[in-house]
């Protein structure tokens, strides 16, 4: 796979014009759990920011929890909406980056210079005008990702991996001249969103109807909740629990476990919640084939992401969502008004326009929230033996950290990341892991120009 | 128009800064370098055991910006982040762009080599039918290059995969032509994620005036050749001793833990993101462009002695 987030390797069996069996193979091991242990903790807040180079701000800020949650410490207002700005902004950067430079040219055919050649042909289906229009878009995109990047920077210190989150808080102490800097590029970021990403959205998805059909998955959907609203985390703009068999639930995260059987990692490590976790790799196990764990959710493959999200939170949607599906715009729609269509390749690249609007529009208002000159961390002192756990979303799904101390060491740290429970393999219960549930049954036309594959493995955002 | 090696270097060092953009490339530059790039050369950039924060960097170029650098400076036929194929016609495409430009191309490594498990922890895939690792991409297409762009800590020494106990044998890209004798330049451009200034800056002056002048390091020494703290801003606090003891303080950084004292390059009139912000103005330097990075500079928030 390429147009993605490090290595991820797909195989499908087809018959019939139809998947009929898929694995997916993360292919990379570095051992970031090995390297973290024996280590400052404080320093982990860094150290896992190079886990993913796309959202390092989702393991900054998983780790920043987990260590306010061992270290015993509650940031101050100014931290939390420092850390919800930065991470925000990061979010945006995702969300835009995802559908112009990693999904977009499996739907819009690119000029025919590298590196948009050589490309698969046979199913562009924009109309030549639109198409042209979406290529000028990716350009422009690149702009606003860049200043998504000049938004993180401005209290991350620097962008990609930052600086300005830390256990207690967030490193500045906010200005008024940052603030209004900051709100000032929020303004273009906006209008982009409002008025590029999501029509252009909802314009490529009507050329491309039947894929509201596919890529279903697995239907069990789990979010741990982010960007809390007030300091004592009552309620967060993106809410958590799950959608397990149709019903919603509360998030309890003692119903993590990962399992081994089909990964390179020792089996007698299987089945363990990550705060008792270990990371043991054996590189020629039998009948192992991914380099990921498969974590489970109430012992059952859940998907996670916008789509998770905005099932779990239901916000109202934008007017351009009650354009494309013909009602009135004077009527709210709420997300789960989609029902089925949700679950789909479509549905989760809507779900993330819609969600970036959502972040957006939040952040706005988060910036004047801030209390200028006062500050934004709390002290704090490394405990000599503790333990904790952070639980945060990335952009592209569920994210956990867990961490136990001892003489003021890391003695373990585990982490969840998002793509780990999408692109999992096989549980020890014999469950595909979600992205792989979502390729059984994806019509392929043309078995040489395999677009319907790698449609449903990017709506994942893995 | 074309301008001299001296003029590149004095835009690269300064005049982006005198003119108050964080650019190094001006756009007659950017012109000059088209004339250069006459036929494109190509690019091949590959992906190790590493984050993509390199690739992310990059795309956060100002002057000139991405789309310039991707359709009018270099002819970039592979990135496994942005290129449009995917599966054996993306991967084929590495090896015939190869073949085709024996010894002319350029190849950009991010992350680390990883030979742990004789490879098998890194295998980006199938390449002409067959599972490669990326010990073996490294020898096919590092023996074939020009000239190799390490880049970042990965690339350039190993980085955090090569730290304590460095589980899946990761090294940097000299330390492995080293040991498969390969003979093909290399250069550094570390720093974690590097400034996307130094990626496109180091490209340019290939490009444009050969490889440029190396420190003892492997990195060019008009990015990395001024040490952090002697020229950071906030020196003059360092001279009076006054420390910040917490962060938001006025002060000097050295006793949060500041690597800028070991640290050699020049963030600290680069800026970062348009210059928007810089890390020790943030809080403090972790020293992500030096040799030993984290390893050397761990514990991280902690005064350094000595």
């Amino acid at each position: 796979m390429t147009r993605i987030e490090g290595h991820l390797k797909i195989e499908v069996d087809i018959e019939g014009g139809k998947v009929v069996d898929a694995k997916s193979m993360g292919t990379l091991f570095r051992g970031f759990e090995i390297i973290l242990k024996d280590r400052d903790p404080r320093d982990a807040s860094q150290l896992v920011q190079r886990i993913c180079g796309v959202c390092p701000t989702a393991h900054g800020t998983a780790s920043v929890r987990c260590l306010d949650n061992a270290f015993g410490v509650k940031p101050p207002t100014n931290g939390r909406i420092i850390r919800n700005l930065i991470y925000g902004s990061d979010y945006l950067m995702s969300h835009i980056l995802h559908f112009y430079h990693l999904a977009a040219l499996d739907y819009v055919k690119g000029p025919d210079t590298a590196p948009f050649i050589p490309r698969y042909e046979g199913d562009y289906r924009l109309d030549p005008k639109i198409n042209k229009i979406a290529v000028e878009q990716y350009i422009k995109a690149l702009d606003i990702k860049q200043k998504t990047h000049q938004m993180v920077a401005l209290f991350g210190g620097r962008a990609p991996i930052v600086y300005g989150m830390v256990v207690g808080g967030a490193t500045e102490v906010p200005t008024v001249d940052k603030m209004i800097s900051m709100k000032w590029r929020l303004q273009e970021i906006k209008d982009f969103i409002d008025n590029t990403y999501l029509p252009t959205v909802y314009l490529v998805a009507g050329a491309y109807r039947d894929l509201f059909s596919v890529g279903v998955g697995c239907k069990n959907l789990v979010s741990f909740g982010v960007f809390p609203l007030d300091d004592d985390e009552k309620s967060f703009l993106l809410k958590s629990g799950s959608y397990t068999k149709g019903k919603d639930l509360p998030l309890d995260q003692a119903q993590v476990k990962e399992y081994v059987k089909y990964s390179f990692y020792d089996d007698k490590t299987t089945g363990l919640h990550p705060s008792k976790g270990a990371t043991i790799s054996d590189h020629n196990k039998k009948g192992a084939y991914s380099y990921v764990k498969a974590p489970r959710y109430r012992d059952l493959p859940h998907e996670g992401g916008p789509l998770s999200r905005m099932w779990v939170t239901n916000p109202v949607l934008s007017k351009h969502a009650n354009k494309f599906l013909g009602i009135d715009e004077k009527k709210e729609i709420r997300f789960r008004d989609l029902g089925g269509k949700a679950f789909s390749i479509l549905g989760r690249i809507a779900a993330r326009a819609e969600e970036c609007k959502l972040v957006a529009d939040a952040m706005d208002k988060w910036i004047m929230e801030l209390k200028p000159g006062t500050p934004s961390c709390v002290k704090v002192e490394v405990p000599k033996e503790a333990e904790g756990f952070g639980l945060t979303e990335a952009p592209r799904g569920a994210l956990g950290h867990w961490i136990s101390i001892k003489n003021q060491k890391i003695e373990n740290y585990q982490v969840v990341a998002a793509t780990i429970w999408n692109a999992s393999p096989k549980d020890d219960m014999g469950n595909l892991g979600p992205i792989e549930q979502a390729l059984i049954g994806t019509p392929v036309k043309d078995i040489k120009n395999p677009f319907n594959v790698v449609r449903v493995v990017r709506s994942f955002d893995p | 128009m074309s301008i001299s090696r001296r003029e590149f270097l004095k835009y690269c060092a300064g005049a982006g800064v005198a003119l108050g953009t964080s650019g190094i490339l001006l756009p007659e530059i950017v012109g000059a370098l088209e004339k250069a790039a006459a036929g494109n050369p190509p690019v091949a950039w590959i992906q190790g055991g590493g984050c993509t924060g390199c690739s992310v960097s990059l795309l956060n170029t100002v002057h000139p910006n991405i789309a310039d650098v991707l359709l009018k400076i270099i002819s970039l036929k592979y990135h496994p982040t942005v290129m449009a194929a995917w599966g054996e016609k993306a991967a084929d495409s590495l090896y015939d762009m190869a073949e085709k430009n024996k010894g002319k191309f350029f190849l950009a490594v991010e992350g680390t080599v990883v030979t742990g498990a004789d490879g098998k922890c890194c295998t980006p895939g199938k390449f002409k039918g067959k599972e490669v690792t990326f010990i073996k991409l490294m020898v096919d297409m590092g023996s074939q290059a020009a000239a190799v762009l390490a880049l970042g800590q990965c690339g350039s020494y190993g980085g955090i995969p090569a730290a304590k106990p460095n589980p899946s044998e990761s090294m940097g890209v000299s330390e492995f032509f080293k040991l498969y004798k390969i003979k093909t330049p290399v250069i550094n451009i570390p720093g974690c994620p590097p400034h996307p200034d130094w990626i496109v800056g180091t490209i340019a002056h290939v490009l444009m005036f050969g490889v440029p002048e190396l420190d003892s390091h492997g990195r060019p020494k008009l990015f990395y050749g001024t040490n952090v703290h002697d020229n950071c801003p906030y020196r003059s606090y360092y001279e009076e001793k006054k420390f910040a003891k917490f962060f938001g303080d006025e002060g000097c950084r050295v006793e949060l833990g500041c690597k800028g004292p070991e640290s050699n390059a020049d963030c600290w009139k680069r800026g970062w993101n348009n210059k928007v912000n810089w890390c020790i103005h943030n809080s403090l330097c972790l020293g992500c462009t030096e040799p030993g990075f984290p390893d050397s500079f761990s514990p991280m928030y902690v005064k350094t002695t000595g």
